[in-house]
């Protein structure tokens, strides 16, 4: 049925209502900044869970560095720096894929999503703002890991391109934003348990990224998956510009996935969460639970 | 002070006049034939729903009001009557399964853009980030509705003050705030947006009876400074009474009688009962007491 009816028939009266915050581009990067600060207030109320959850990620990339530790010394050190970086780049882009993915499980759980999806924002807006505040957050997060990690172990970095590397974080972060796009669309679909749900996708983009090992160990049937993975793509440039010291001139093999996968995966994570928002408004899935 | 802030929007750039027209220029809010159900069957996410009828939970059944410009709407019901559904279709976050509902002229569905920077709601739930104080919540909300960090930094005490919170509770996580402080923070964020169209959906339900009244000494001071539209759903009948211009009973889903109040309660008069309370009225329309009517409610999805 369309919306037409009353509103729709000729209009004959006319009279002003004065309406606070007109449209607009600042309007708009005010708003997004709104999510930024927000999350930022978060993180500071929530430091106990922070620093538990950091010392988790302390714990756990150890207790994978130190497999490199118990190798043989002539491998030893390549070894620690390649599951090193797994580590790392893991924590970053587990990081910056949940801060999105977690963007509608949070605001359910708070009971907030109502007054956030009533706001006069665009959708867009949303999104930018909490991507901005994941990859920020995700970059110094791996930053202070990073540091805590040379705390106990040796990470040779004399031949690491730095700007390189940092090339590829922010190229490689932008497919993983489209993914957690995607992946916030669960918890709105589904109410109870949506939110545990997209460990399912971390969980396999883990298997099939080559965090821990080369894709070449992979069955044969899978080591296609793992390159449509953007992981894939991010790790290998991270090891690349680490260990050997290569530049973006170098990189094209590893940029261009990366390029295309972003400016195809948020798009579409856009397209695919608006559908689904638009569902949820069909439903009553909007509403506050739990 | 807040009357200050006023003129400033009112003279500053953060406001734009909308031109509205309609075919009735004093109506604020004007709903036809509202239908929305729930549930009937499984729902498609990329093709429009056809849930299977006998299955379906019909929560607002064909629903026509009209609100007039800086009035006060009771919309009086059972737990499960649709109260809360009606609010959800007017504040664009559900859609209609049919009927129209335009705010100043604008169609939710169609203008929901629009629609949304005229409206803010203040629910049963406070609704906040919980750990977060009010500053930092309100702070949020209102960047969300275009105020600059400098102006909310400014206001946002003038606000929370007038409301009688202490500035040094302003920084202190929200969950140690009682329930009453919590829902008068509510308000304030729905004040700090300048809403012209303000829906509240049951806002005094648990409040002791100060904080009632504090919450409807708010209502009334919104509405007069701010020109606001309101849209009050409740269960406490002398609260309605007293605050509303005109009521609505709703009883599954269906409008049974609106009017003002001294209407409905001349209505509802007869020979027992020669002078009804807005309680006795209700019962003489819906043919239930509320609690008889909320424990025959089916409480699933409204």
């Amino acid at each position: 049925m369309g919306y037409g009816g009353e509103l729709a028939s000729p209009r004959k009266g006319k009279f002003t209502v004065a309406v606070f915050n007109p449209p607009g581009i600042a309007r708009e990067v005010r708003a997004s900044y709104a999510f930024v600060e927000r999350n930022m207030n978060l993180v500071k109320r929530y430091w106990g869970w922070e620093i538990a959850f950091f010392l988790y990620t302390i714990s756990s990339s150890l207790s994978v560095i130190y497999i490199g530790e118990a190798q043989d010394p002539a491998r030893r050190g390549e070894l620690v720096l390649t599951l090193g970086i797994g580590t790392l780049v893991w924590a970053y882009l587990r990081s910056v894929f949940d801060s999105i993915s977690e963007m509608i499980s949070w605001e359910r759980w708070e009971g907030t999503i109502e007054y956030t999806f009533m706001a006069p924002i665009s959708r867009l807006t949303h999104m930018l703002g909490t991507a901005l505040f994941s990859i920020v957050y995700g970059i110094l997060r791996t930053a202070a890991l990073f540091v805590a990690l040379a705390l106990f172990v040796d990470l040779d970095l004399s031949r690491a391109n730095f700007l390189a590397a940092l090339v590829v974080t922010l190229v490689g972060s932008l497919s993983f934003l489209g993914i957690g796009i995607m992946a916030s669309i669960l918890p709105l679909w589904f109410t109870e348990r949506g939110a545990e749900m997209t460990f399912m996708i971390s969980a396999i983009l883990l298997l099939i990224s080559g965090v821990y090992y080369p894709i070449s160990v992979l069955p044969d049937w899978l080591e296609p998956l793992a390159r449509l993975s953007p992981a894939t793509y991010f790790l290998d440039g991270i090891r690349r510009t680490v260990i050997s010291g290569q530049g973006l001139a170098q990189l094209g093999d590893v940029l261009l996935p990366l390029l295309v996968m972003g400016v195809l995966s948020i798009p579409l994570g856009v397209w695919v969460f608006l559908r689904v928002e638009t569902y949820a408004k069909r439903t009553g899935r909007l509403k506050r639970n739990g | 002070m807040i009357q200050t802030d006023q003129e400033e929007r009112t003279a500053g750039p953060l406001v734009r006049e909308i031109t509205t027209t309609d075919t009735h220029p004093h109506d604020a809010v004007v709903a036809n034939d509202l239908v929305k159900a729930f549930g009937g069957g499984s729902q498609r996410i990329f093709r429009r729903a056809k849930p299977a009828k006998k299955d379906q939970v019909m929560a607002v059944d064909h629903v026509s009001m009209r609100i007039a410009r800086n009035e006060i709407y009771g919309v009086l019901g059972a737990n499960g009557s649709g109260k809360s559904t009606l609010i959800r279709l007017l504040s664009t976050l559900l859609l209609p399964d049919s009927g129209t509902v335009g705010i100043f002229g604008y169609d939710v569905v169609r203008d929901e853009r629009i629609v949304k920077r005229m409206l803010n709601r203040v629910s049963v739930e406070a609704s906040f980030f919980k750990k977060l104080s009010p500053f930092e919540n309100l702070m949020y909300a209102t960047r969300l509705y275009g105020l600059t960090g400098a102006s909310a930094r400014r206001e946002i005490p003038i606000a929370l003050g007038r409301l009688g919170i202490a500035p040094d509770r302003m920084h202190r996580p929200l969950e140690q705030m009682s329930r009453g402080m919590q829902q008068k923070v509510a308000i304030a964020r729905a004040f700090l947006t300048a809403p012209v169209f303000l829906l509240l959906d049951e806002p005094t339900t648990g409040l002791d009876p100060r904080s009632k009244v504090d919450v409807q000494e708010f209502v009334l001071q919104l509405r007069r400074e701010h020109d606001a539209t309101v849209l009050l759903t409740t269960h406490d009948m002398a609260e309605a009474d007293a605050l509303c211009d005109r009521i609505a009973i709703l009883d599954r889903g269906r409008v049974v009688v609106e009017g003002t109040p001294e209407e409905l309660k001349a209505q509802a008069a007869s020979h027992d009962i020669p002078e009804p309370t807005m309680e006795d009225a209700f019962m003489v329309f819906t043919g239930r007491s509320l609690e008889e009517a909320e424990q025959d409610e089916e409480p699933a999805a409204r």
